[in-house]
């Protein structure tokens, strides 16, 4: 069972800002992406990749023992991407190819291109349905992996989600945890002007899943959390992580929704380095290279920069 | 360049004026479908459904039956994948009158990748009994074949994309449901576009001409019904026929058009397309140049058909 002193804790706050610093390095030169919910998620995935929840190997990907993280709101892969990368799953060469025609790092997750992805998701909804049959096969298999399935607010207005959560429920796959990005917050505003979810947890407690809500940057919330989720019997547990969209970079967080999809711009980019305290100056300038050469390459004329 | 998502919104917010039973439902993602303006004008005829396609058909398949003309959008991804069995079901199997309007369609999504690139959206929709399939090739396409489709009586699906594409018309120029336009008049091989492909349909004219062959170019937005009296001359009067759209070579235009030519006149054909596969992240011109449908795509078909 994970504790968390104080050591570890700024152990932990010092890999989820690398993290961070390289959700910002990715995304900026790729000019596409979705850095809102990558740097909002950014500590759940510091505390389940390098907090000690989730057991796995990252020299043997496929290894049977391993617990699963599914990410259904593939969208934010950034994040997984740079937490896989600092694992050691793949050479973090590959992030500054994030987007590109050849890439092991596609815009959305693609589980037959990159170490580590457990699903291939992108379409919301899915990835739920998917991680509950990984939690009933493992079962099944009588091996005591744990399943964590982390999912955007926004996501679960999907119904595919909600009968996920019925079967869940009615199997009770207690070796499932979901992990909601409650930031309210999606493409065309917050999510309660857009189609609003709450009471959420009530729902959610309603379809027979031990619903935890906390402050999705508090560490201390999320290891007590985790670590009830992992020895919760009979249920599947819901973690709810009320976070923002953007957090660590100060204009993102003021605009909430408006980051879900958009790059910073160069200049924007610094900025957001400066506040997660990376030297100014430090983006690579390799990816504008390599997308620029890339086009050459091809000799395909620049476009105009891209709309969401 | 312009974008046939934008010349929907604008045709979306006319009708809003022209005809007070238009009504739009989007799926939070009504800034990238190009909904805004209609919304903001009127206001009680546009529904945010949130994340949720497959209800937001069945509601619009609602609509329709209490005298609305409902436009249903999202990503064609989405509104033909996700909402399948509800276009199939409820709209299809009883011809209700909804517009299935759809952006982000084909490999020109781009960096988002194949999860997002529809390549069978035109083969899930014509394989629909009495669905008809439309595919506007640039800005003022769309935007004339937007005030069509809602004159259609009858379920449509409207396939637009995301980035901007050349320009093949001028503003102004009408459309005619089920009626193929012919861009170019030639004499051995007939290529039969959709979409962005038509512009690069144009462009591979000029580079066969260089090599001392003549070709035709057709416009055949309406994929569904095919003008099978325009493909029928066509066959008489050409060698081979080339297809060219960003969508699988299963089940698309290609398809459309060898199944009716296998009945009226069996031709020499080549199928630019995807091959089977599915995308990947990445530009779209760079897609388009990978994936072999842009005019140097077209070419080496057109030259593949003759030889
Ligand atoms: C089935 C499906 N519909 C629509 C989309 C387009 N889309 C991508 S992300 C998104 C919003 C997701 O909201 P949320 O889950 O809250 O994620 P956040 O914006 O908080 O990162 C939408 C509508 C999609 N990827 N899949
Ligand atoms: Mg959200």
């Amino acid at each position: 069972m994970p504790a968390l002193t104080p050591e570890l804790e700024a152990e932990l706050r010092e890999t989820a800002r690398n993290l961070r610093i390289e959700v910002i390095n990715m995304l900026a030169p790729a000019g596409s992406g979705h850095p809102g919910g990558s740097l909002g998620m950014a500590d759940i995935f510091t505390c389940l990749y390098f907090g000690g929840f989730v057991r796995h190997d990252p020299k043997n990907p496929g290894w049977l023992e391993r617990d699963r993280v599914v990410l259904s709101n593939g969208h934010i892969c950034p994040i997984l991407y740079a937490a896989l990368g600092e694992r050691g799953y793949f050479p973090k060469e590959w992030f500054k190819t994030l987007r590109q025609v050849g890439s092991h790092l596609q815009g959305h997750p693609a589980m037959h291109k990159t170490p580590g992805v457990e699903l291939s998701t992108g379409s919301l909804g899915h990835g739920i349905c998917g991680a509950l049959g990984m939690a009933l096969a493992e079962r099944m298999s009588g091996r005591d992996t744990h399943v964590w399935a982390l999912c955007g607010d926004g996501e679960l207005q999907e119904g595919l989600p909600w009968e996920a959560f019925m079967a869940a429920s009615h199997h009770k796959a207690d070796n499932l945890t979901i992990i909601v990005d409650r930031n309210d917050a999606q493409i065309d505003g917050t999510t309660e002007s857009v189609m609003s979810l709450e009471p959420f947890p009530d729902k959610l407690r309603a379809f027979g899943f031990e619903t935890i809500v906390i402050d999705g940057h508090d560490y201390g919330q999320i290891f007590d959390a985790m670590n009830k989720a992992q020895q919760t019997k009979g249920k599947p547990t819901a973690i709810v992580a009320n976070t923002i969209m953007g957090k660590g970079v100060k204009f993102m967080e003021a605009d909430g929704y408006k980051w879900h999809g958009k790059t910073p711009s160069k200049e924007q980019a610094a900025q957001a380095l400066k506040d997660l305290g990376a030297s100014p100056g430090s983006i690579p300038e390799g990816p504008w290279a390599a997308a620029t050469s890339a086009k050459k390459k091809w000799n395909v004329p620049s476009r105009p920069s891209r709309s969401a | 360049m312009r974008a046939t998502r934008d010349a929907f919104g604008k045709a979306l917010l006319e009708l809003g004026k022209e005809n007070p039973d238009v009504v739009a439902l989007t799926a939070d993602l009504g800034g990238s479908v190009k909904t805004d303006d209609f919304a903001k004008a009127y206001p009680k005829r546009f529904f945010q459904m949130g994340i949720a396609e497959a209800n937001m058909v069945d509601v619009a398949a609602g609509m329709s039956t209490a005298g609305k003309i409902p436009f249903a959008t999202t990503f064609a991804m989405f509104g033909t994948g996700r909402a399948w069995e509800s276009v199939r079901n409820t709209i299809g199997y009883s011809g209700l009158n909804v517009k299935i309007a759809c952006t982000h369609s084909g490999l020109s999504v781009g960096e988002d990748g194949a999860s997002h690139q529809s390549l069978e959206d035109i083969a899930l929709m014509r394989v629909i009994p009495g669905m008809t399939v439309v595919v506007p090739a640039d800005y003022a396409a769309a935007f004339d074949l937007t005030k069509r489709v809602a004159a259609h009586k009858g379920p449509v699906y409207l396939r637009l994309g995301r980035p901007k594409v050349r320009d093949t018309y001028k503003d102004g120029e009408k459309f005619e449901i089920g009626k193929a336009k012919i861009l170019r008049e030639g004499k051995d091989v007939a290529i039969l576009a959709v979409g962005p492909q038509v512009a690069f349909a144009m462009e591979a004219v000029e580079l066969l001409a260089k090599e001392g062959i003549s070709a035709t170019v057709a416009d055949y937005f309406t994929v569904k019904p095919l003008d099978e009296v325009t493909l029928k001359r066509l066959a008489e009067t050409h060698r081979a026929i080339v297809t060219a759209e960003e969508h699988n070579v299963i089940g698309g235009l290609g398809g459309a058009v060898a199944e009716a030519l296998a009945r009226i006149k069996p031709t020499p054909m080549r199928f630019v397309g995807t091959q089977d596969t599915f995308g990947e992240s990445g530009d779209p011109e760079l897609l388009w140049k990978k994936y072999g449908v842009d005019a140097a795509g077209i070419v080496s078909a057109a030259k593949s058909a003759l030889r």
